[in-house]
């Protein structure tokens, strides 16, 4: 058997370049191809026919584009399509207005989901919340145990009471409510899909709590049975969001791809460890090269989307060169820097950068605490940071799980970084409000500066999974931990 | 019941699930696999009775792959009934899943019987060691077989291996209470090999008939981890132990990296047997034809629910007529082990 894709596809890969429209033919062989890739994966057959149907309709007769073959092309638009399902929208977690925000996780028997309402529990309190944990799985062995123990270790309350989970539940929802806590995280007990009297048992947990969230717990070692299982908790509890466990491991993953399908829903996190930090939000494409099994092609592939990239990346490296740059738009950039998947990319664009800022190793755990500073703030503090007094940046601090050196220093770099970009581009940071909506406009118009190329940019896809981009804190001590928040911008 | 006596009759059979523990009535492999067997059935009841075609090939790779089959053993599976369907000329769709039912059942005959006792190393206290990757259910088989073990009048020490999952230790405390085995544990963070060497030395002191070592869940790509496990298997093997069985839990919804597992535990630790978990669900546990096929290891227990009872003897038979909804009243003649009792009968 090949190992990759790569290795399957190399025969149609090199077929004739730039062919003109796709033919039957050539679609067929590639996709014969990927449908095994696809089984080895562990995506469901079903879906994969489905998928392979899809993405033959989608090709034939379409367009070959210059640079690729068409067993290229064909790979393209299913990484697309992958992509599209992993995460087309995705889960845009919003705490409730009125707290609690209630998230009840559910799944299979040891699918992951004591340890990610752990995660869970403390990436809310990352994002400044004050969660309690409902142990309301009284069937397994010293289950609750198990998350008084986790949760000990990141300094979170939990609830339980024995007898009836849905007792449980509901008592934990009074709990929060009358101790002042705004998020709910409820773990239940593992459960088979088949099982009536326990998806009935969950269904009631459900109507005690009315979770604003329901999550299906998926471990990515699954196969076939993964639509079986979310199908039946999907009609049981309407799942809102996936999240993806043990990816640490070097299993495909493909079931990830059968249960969104299946729930149409969002992948919104992965699990990608044993211990409480190790959860991190979750990336479609690295998913769909993992799935695929491809590094390689998606090296030529991205070759053919960098030019789309770059633009993006150049209009992002105008703005900063503007100095047209508030906090709010550094969020802005932040994020559509993660989605670029590497924040290099867009230093390295940047001219007059000394080899030392350009290869400045900056991350993905940096940008997430960054960014939960600032949206800490008020708008008129993102617009004008210098109003940002002792008291503000005290609040500001506890609103987004930091301390206050934290956030000065952040502010300290923001500021530096503007300044530096507008001495350098000869442009001051006066127009600022004037400028500021247009700089917000996302730049896909071709403004091509001549010669800037990107060395070590692109996304990051990797076959080992994700290895980045870890949410939260560090597990010991509580708190954030200052180097990984030393944003190496330029200016430092 | 399936299980074979091995020829040199020194190795014990571990006792059937009729005699397990107290806790609910014993579930049964036939019972067990109820939900698995009809979606099958279901699947290739259009292609009986008709001439096999393009179709009928079709489904029967699909049932195989949507059984966890995998691609490499679904095509060589396929690729063999092929070549027979052609010498022998089957005309007849149903004639062509039974003998694919045949030429599984035929690849699935082997020696499975757990040992108790270690031959070769007379007085040895017996240990049995259970790995595998995390939630698969290793701690909860310890809590069937201890209680199968006890019934039958075993004396059973229980190690708590497991030293870092969270409350592993107590949950295992749990099932030793059940079927009053005696729990041998170290603190939170222990050295997991010494918790296993301290809970050998005692069962030998105590003159236990065998202790039931737990282990924390690794995934099998994490060096260091299996390294650790390989030392626990060192040290338990060591004076006055003697690992006699080393059992790999495979959870029955695993996919295509049971494989991997089951390659890189069986190098770490020398594998002995298969425990295939979760089979009362609806996923089939189709990849331990691979595990089988390729790497010569064999399934010896299954976990059919989260009860003391829920264990059960693998039996082949039973286990691909569920697969392939093959069983007599399908329409397929029994004619392959009419003379042996299902587990549970
Ligand atoms: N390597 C790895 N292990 C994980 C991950 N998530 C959970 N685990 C481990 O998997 C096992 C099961 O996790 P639990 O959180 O207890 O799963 P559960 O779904 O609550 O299990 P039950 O309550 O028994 O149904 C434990 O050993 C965890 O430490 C992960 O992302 N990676
Ligand atoms: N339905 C079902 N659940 C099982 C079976 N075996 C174990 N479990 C459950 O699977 C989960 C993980 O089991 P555990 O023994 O803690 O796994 P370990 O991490 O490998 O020790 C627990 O909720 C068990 O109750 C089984 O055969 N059937
Ligand atoms: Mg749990
Ligand atoms: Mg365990």
């Amino acid at each position: 058997m090949f190992d990759t894709l790569t290795d399957r596809l190399s025969g149609t890969l090199r077929g004739l370049r730039g062919r003109g429209r796709m033919r039957p033919a050539d679609v067929d062989e590639a996709l014969a191809e990927i449908r095994l890739a696809l089984l080895e994966a562990d995506v469901n057959v079903g879906v994969v026919r489905r998928f392979v149907d899809r993405v033959r309709e989608r090709s034939i007769g379409g367009e070959v584009t210059a640079s690729l073959t068409p067993g290229q092309q064909v790979t393209k638009i299913v990484n697309d399509e992958l992509v599209e399902i992993l995460g087309g929208s995705p889960l845009d977690f919003q705490f409730a207005p009125r707290p609690p925000t209630v998230v009840m996780l559910a799944g299979l028997q040891g699918s992951g989901k004591t340890t990610a309402a752990a995660k869970l529990a403390q990436w809310c309190k990352s994002q400044g919340r004050n969660p309690l944990l409902v142990g309301a799985d009284l069937q397994r062995p010293a289950a609750v145990e198990q998350l008084r123990t986790l949760a000990r270790g990141i300094d979170v309350e939990v609830w339980s009471e024995p007898g009836d989970p849905v007792a449980c539940a509901a008592g934990g929802l009074a709990h929060a409510r009358q101790t002042g806590r705004d998020v709910l995280i409820v773990d239940t007990a593992g459960r088979l899909a088949i099982d009536v009297e326990l998806m009935g048992e969950v269904a009631r947990i459900s109507d005690a709590v009315e979770p604003h969230y329901t999550l299906l717990i998926v471990d990515s070692m699954v196969g076939q049975d993964a639509v079986a299982t979310a199908e039946a908790f999907h009609a049981t509890l309407e799942v809102d969001g996936i999240i993806l466990t043990k990816l640490d491991g070097d299993a495909r993953g493909g079931a990830a791809l059968s249960v969104a399908e299946v729930v149409g829903r969002p992948v919104a996190f992965a699990s990608v460890g044993e211990k409480v930090d190790d959860f991190e939000q979750f990336h479609p494409d690295r998913m769909a090269s993992r799935i695929l099994g491809m590094g390689d092609v998606m090296t030529l592939i991205e070759k053919a989307e960098a030019v789309y990239e770059q633009e993006e990346a150049e209009a992002a490296a105008q703005r900063l060169a503007e100095g047209t740059f508030t906090l709010d738009d550094f969020v802005d950039q932040l994020r559509q820097l993660r989605k670029m998947g590497n924040l290099q990319s867009i230093v390295q664009m940047m001219p007059g950068i000394s080899d030392q800022v350009r290869n400045a190793d900056i991350d993905d755990d940096r940008i997430t605490t960054a960014e939960a500073i600032v949206l800490s703030m008020t708008p008129a503090e993102r617009v004008s940071p210098e109003i940002i007094d002792a008291s503000r940046r005290a609040r500001i601090a506890a609103g987004s799980g930091t301390s206050s050196a934290q956030v000065g220093n952040l502010l300290k770099q923001f500021t530096q970084m503007r300044k530096m970009m507008g001495g350098m581009m000869g442009l001051g940071s006066k127009r600022r409000p004037a400028s500021r909506k247009a700089g917000r406009k996302r730049g896909k118009g071709p403004t091509r500066p001549a010669g800037s190329s990107r060395t070590g940019g692109g996304r990051t896809s990797s076959k080992g999974g994700p290895s980045s981009g870890k949410l939260g804190t560090k597990p010991d001590g509580g708190g954030i931990d200052w180097e990984a928040l030393d944003l190496k911008l330029p200016g430092r | 019941m399936a299980t074979q006596t091995p020829p040199d009759g020194a190795a014990e059979r571990a006792g059937g699930p009729a005699e397990t523990g107290p806790l609910r009535p014993a579930a049964t492999f036939a019972s067990g696999l109820a939900s698995s067997r009809r979606t099958l059935r279901d699947r290739l009841a259009s292609i009986r009775g008709r001439r096999p075609d393009g179709a009928t090939w079709e489904s029967l790779e699909e049932a195989l792959l949507g059984a966890d089959v995998g691609v490499a053993t679904t095509m060589a599976t396929l690729e063999r009934l092929r070549s027979t369907a052609d010498d022998q000329d089957i005309v007849d769709a149903d004639e062509l899943v039974h003998e694919l039912a045949d030429q599984m059942r035929a690849a699935l005959d082997a020696d499975r019987s757990l040992h108790v006792s270690a031959p070769d190393r007379k007085g040895a206290t017996p240990v049995w060691l259970f790995v595998g990757v995390n939630g698969v259910g290793k701690t909860t088989t310890i809590g069937k077989v201890g209680a199968r073990l006890s019934a039958e009048g075993q004396v059973v020490v229980m190690a708590a291996g497991d030293t870092f999952r969270a409350a592993a230790t107590s949950q295992l405390q749990t099932w030793a209470d059940r079927c009053g085995a005696d729990l041998i544990s170290g603190s939170a963070g222990a050295d997991p090999s010494s918790v296993v060497h301290d809970a050998v030395s005692a069962a030998a002191a105590r003159g236990a008939d065998v202790v039931l070592a737990d282990t924390a869940g690794r995934l099998q790509n994490r060096k260091n981890l299996m390294d650790e496990l390989a030392k626990v298997r060192r040290v338990a093997d060591r004076e006055p132990g003697a690992v006699v069985e080393t059992l790999l839990v495979i959870d029955a919804t695993t996919g295509q990296n049971g494989l991997s597992q089951a390659r890189a535990f069986a190098e770490a630790t020398d594998v002995t047997g298969v425990v295939l978990t979760k089979l009362d669900g609806s996923a089939k546990g189709g990849i331990v034809f691979a595990i089988e096929a390729e790497l010569g290891l064999r399934v010896k227990l299954v976990g059919l629910g989260e009860g003391a009872n829920d264990l059960v003897d693998f039996d082949p038979d039973s286990y691909v007529d569920a697969l392939l909804g093959a069983d007599p009243d399908a329409g397929v003649p029994a004619s392959h082990s009419p003379e042996q009792a299902r587990p549970g009968d």
